[in-house]
């Protein structure tokens, strides 16, 4: 176990301790102790980035199931660096937010910390480490605490109807996950990724490359909300502010970028994964976009903003995938380069902007931007960084979001010059649906800051008067939005430090040993396409937010009954629905059926078993004679057994019962068995005596049993019992195999047991702790008996425990 | 005489069988009893019958019968005993409280 392994599992370790520092410092706010965790983990990984500037990467490897070929090997390069800041840098921030945003009073602050700790340490275990198997449970991980989180104010309904569609959606896509890890792993015969990546060329051809592909993409596509499963997404805002900043924009969300981003090596350079993942994430930029604008509520607004963003980061991954098949790689690769810093970017303004709504929702008592507007001039820090969070957001110089966003128009324009897997039939799709999606995106961010911020103050409609945030409340949003412009101004700082690092990752095949990718991020480049699609942009998103009441009907245009939402709670009930028919449909309640199902199984399994070994053997060679008395003692045992059946009265059934018992002791004698005859005797002179003393309290017999077809579904099922157990018994007497063990007990009786009597001396010696047992269960039974006669409850009582409501 | 017998056990098991799919407590009880005496003549015929003397070993016969058999059923019986004195209270008991012995009535609900 190196440091790197305890990085990742700090956290949880840390985790166990938050209860006790909840239960023991109750004055000082959970939060304070956990924050300096995520800080030093920050810090510790600062350290790497030199690291992974010139050299391969570190892994370290712990032996955890070595005969499976899975270790716990962790694996530090640029793309796992850079998701490992943004990780605990991020989670710094949010967590000292969260000190501000939850009260220490009303929370439950010890759970809060708890999944929040979870989280972090499997999302690292996630972007850290090189085991597919490991990978997929830190996976699973943050999708439980995700759940968890989401679910937190458990007591709302909202809240548990988003958990549960996050973990069902969500952990649909792991299992995937785990079948195309286990596709790769039947194709290469390693889970290790590198070793993966390292064989990619001659998996191409694999037949299980395709399906292996598929639902890789269906594991990363659920997870970073693409389209059509994004609708986790939005029902996931029920989640503390704090929460959804974190997992649900900046960092879990992006995991599923990470995965494709991770297996890009092994799947680019298929017309499948470019097809697959640019189109998706295209039309997820422009349906995610489209619907925000649609928003009323600011964390909504957000939460479709993602999803758009996410598709857009998608996009151009896959886009950037075709770069491998081109000589002048530089010239596509550029997609990549965007992709991962808009990655960048995005994590920066959006964590800031759900912070700022944050705040609003906190100071304010609603995000509902009907009921909002006019705060700019009582909350004018907020306004500020949401206004640099909402501009850089929609693309607009000097912020981050400008740069990327330019750079995401190059990549999708430089589609058409591709002459590979057949661009020009629908490649044109790609700039287009980019450039409708950034008008969409420029009319939500104006929608976001302004209606929140400008405009008439409606003091009536707010649930609390509001005013600026708490000064820690502040500083993290400050710091992401100071990101912002400092990114904007000097993108170059981020280059060669994070961003080329990461993009060696993802196309390590395209460089020579000691070769890097030529970076330089500029403001300005001439009057070129991108900067008239930008102008574009601006001008029709102005012209469009303007007059957007007018525009509401087109918004509307999608019926509510045909929504993806719709489709999902409706197929979720009929689920419901459908099991529970067929649970009820042989889970009947009536004792009857359950004995009809456990004979019936009974007859098959034997009957089947008897059949299959052809262990069915008829041989009377062997066999005692048989006398007068035996026969005379069958027939009457017959007879009283079909009496007790036919029996009218219960005295008759008794006396039927008990002739079968007395019988079988007069057996007990022909067949050499005195004792048992002797203790038959005494037992059913007491079982009958019993009998009547009972049947004295029940009622007479029923008539008949209900239906012809009831006694004859009865009976058919009798005698399959009665015909196997007779099959089974000739059988078994006919054919012997191996030596009876009676020899022994039959030599060592007197000499061990000290006794003449062997049936005896097995049950006291012998077999003793039997007979102990058999007289606990005697006990047992006297008790039971006894606390029933005696221990009582009232008629009242019996009512009100609810037994008498039929 | 091994082939009357594993057809005696046979018919008890076969009508044990019938009485417990029967809906009235009473008959499932009995049902039970018959049951068991079903299944220790069933051990007793597998262990082979009359091949020998009681296993008495101050007998000094050359052969005799197998002991363990029996030593299973002397367990047997005084088990079904406990079982059968149980079942009869519960039934007396819950025919008290319930004022039914009809399995169909004494279902579970639930369908509140």
């Amino acid at each position: 176990m190196t440091f790197l392994h305890w990085a990742i599992l700090f956290p949880f370790l840390f985790a166990f301790m938050v209860p006790f520092l909840y239960k023991t410092f109750r004055k000082i706010h959970t939060g304070w102790f956990v924050l300096p965790l995520p800080i030093c983990l920050f810090i510790f990984f600062l350290q790497f980035l030199p690291g992974v500037k010139y050299k391969e990467g570190i892994v370290q490897t712990v032996k955890w199931i070595p005969s499976l070929g899975i270790d716990f090997a962790v694996y530090v390069d640029g793309l796992s660096l850079l998701f490992a800041l943004l990780i605990t840098g991020i989670g710094s921030l949010v967590v000292l937010y969260s000190i501000y945003y939850l009260s220490k009073e009303k929370e439950q602050l010890n759970a809060f910390y708890v999944y929040l700790l979870m989280f972090m340490g499997a999302m690292l275990g996630v972007v850290l480490t090189d085991n597919t198997i490991v990978l997929y449970t830190f996976w699973e991980i943050t999708s439980f605490s995700s759940f968890l989180l989401i679910g937190y104010w458990h007591y709302r309904e909202r809240s548990r109807y988003g958990a549960l569609k996050s973990m069902l959606i969500t952990v649909f896509g792991g299992l995937s996950m785990l079948g195309g890890f286990i596709l790769l792993y039947i194709m290469t015969g390693t889970f290790s990724i590198r070793e993966t990546i390292a064989q990619s060329s001659s998996i191409a051809d694999n037949g299980l490359f395709i399906p292996a592909l598929i639902l890789l993409l269906l594991g990363a596509f659920t997870k970073s909300a693409q389209f059509p499963f994004y609708i986790w997404l939005p029902d996931a805002m029920e989640a503390p502010t704090p929460v959804s900043a974190y997992l649900h924009s900046a960092t879990m969300v992006k995991a599923g970028i990470y995965l494709v981003a991770r297996f890009t090596p092994v799947f680019a350079g298929s017309a499948e994964w470019f097809w697959i993942v640019s189109l998706f994430g295209i039309f997820t930029l422009f349906w995610g976009s489209f619907h925000a604008v649609k928003q009323t509520d600011l964390k909504a607004m957000l939460a479709f903003s993602t999803v758009s963003q996410l598709g857009m980061i998608m996009s151009l991954l896959g886009v950037g995938s075709a770069a491998l098949l081109f000589d002048h790689f530089e010239f596509y690769s550029v997609a990549i380069l965007a992709a991962i810093f808009h990655l960048i970017n995005h994590a920066t303004f959006k964590g800031s902007l759900f912070m700022v709504a944050g705040i609003v929702d906190h100071e304010t008592g609603t995000r509902d931007i009907r009921k909002l507007g006019g705060l700019m001039s009582l909350m004018p820090i907020t306004f500020t960084i949401g206004l640099i969070g909402a501009f850089s957001m929609a693309g607009l110089p000097p912020f981050n979001g400008f740069l990327s966003k330019e750079m995401f128009f190059t990549g999708m324009i430089r589609v058409l010059n591709m002459d590979v897997f057949q661009t020009e039939t629908w490649g044109f799709l790609l700039p287009v649906l980019a450039w409708i999606g950034s008008i969409f995106t420029f009319i939500y961010s104006m929608i976001f800051v302004f209606k929140t911020f400008a405009g008439k103050l409606q003091l009536e409609n707010l649930p609390k008067k509001p005013h600026e945030a708490p000064i820690g409340m502040l500083i993290p949003p400050i710091v992401l939005a100071s990101l912002v412009v400092i990114f904007g101004f000097f993108p170059n700082l981020l280059a060669y430090s994070l961003i080329e690092p990461a993009m060696k990752s993802v196309m390590p095949s395209l460089l020579k040993d000691g070769e890097h990718f030529h970076i330089h991020i500029s403001h300005w480049h001439g009057f070129t396409a991108e900067f008239w699609m930008t102008v574009g942009v601006v001008i029709l998103g102005i012209f469009l937010y303007l007059t957007a009441s007018k525009w509401k009907r087109v918004y509307d245009l999608q019926p509510k009954r045909m929504t993806l939402n719709q489709l999902y709670d409706h197929s979720l009930k009929t689920a419901g629905k459908t099991s529970n028919r067929l649970t009820s449909f042989y889970m009947t309640g009536f004792i009857r059926d359950y004995l009809v199902y456990i004979f019936a199984f009974m007859i098959m399994a034997v009957g089947a078993t008897m059949i299959i070994k052809q262990s069915i053997s008829f041989a009377a060679d062997d066999a005692a004679p048989v006398g007068i008395y035996e026969l005379i003692l069958s027939i009457v045992m017959i007879a009283g057994s079909i009496t007790a059946v036919l029996a009218r009265s219960r005295l008759t059934a008794i006396i039927a019962l008990s002739s079968v018992g007395y019988s079988l002791a007069l057996f007990f004698v022909l067949f050499r068995a005195p004792d048992l005859a002797l203790t038959q005797l005494v037992i059913e002179t007491v079982s009958t005596a019993l009998f009547l003393l009972a049947f004295y309290f029940l009622p007479e017999l029923q008539k008949k049993d209900k239906t012809r077809r009831f006694r004859l579904v009865n009976f058919i099922i009798s005698a399959g019992v009665g015909g196997i157990v007779t099959l089974l018994a000739i059988s078994a007497s006919s054919e012997r195999t191996g030596k009876t063990i009676a020899e022994y007990f039959l030599e060592t009786s007197y000499s061990l047991g000290g006794g003449y009597n062997v049936v005896n001396v097995i049950l006291v010696d012998f077999r003793g702790f039997d007979t102990l047992f058999e007289i606990t269960v005697l006990a047992i039974a006297a008790l039971a008996v006894y606390s029933m006669i005696r221990l009582r409850t009232g008629g009242k009582d019996v009512e009100e425990n609810g037994f008498k409501n039929e | 005489m091994e082939i009357v017998t594993s057809i005696v056990a046979g018919i008890l098991f076969m009508t044990a069988t019938y009485l417990m799919l029967s809906k009235s407590l009473l008959r499932i009880i009995i049902g039970t009893g018959l049951l068991s005496h079903g299944a220790h003549l069933l051990i007793l015929t597998m262990g082979g019958l009359k091949r020998g003397t009681v296993p008495l070993l101050d007998e000094h016969a050359a052969s005799y019968v197998d002991p363990l058999p029996q030593a299973l059923i002397l367990t047997a019986i005084v088990i079904s005993f406990g079982v059968t004195a149980f079942f009869l209270v519960l039934a007396y008991r819950s025919y008290q409280e319930l004022g039914t012995d009809d399995m169909d009535q004494l279902r579970g609900n639930d369908q509140k």
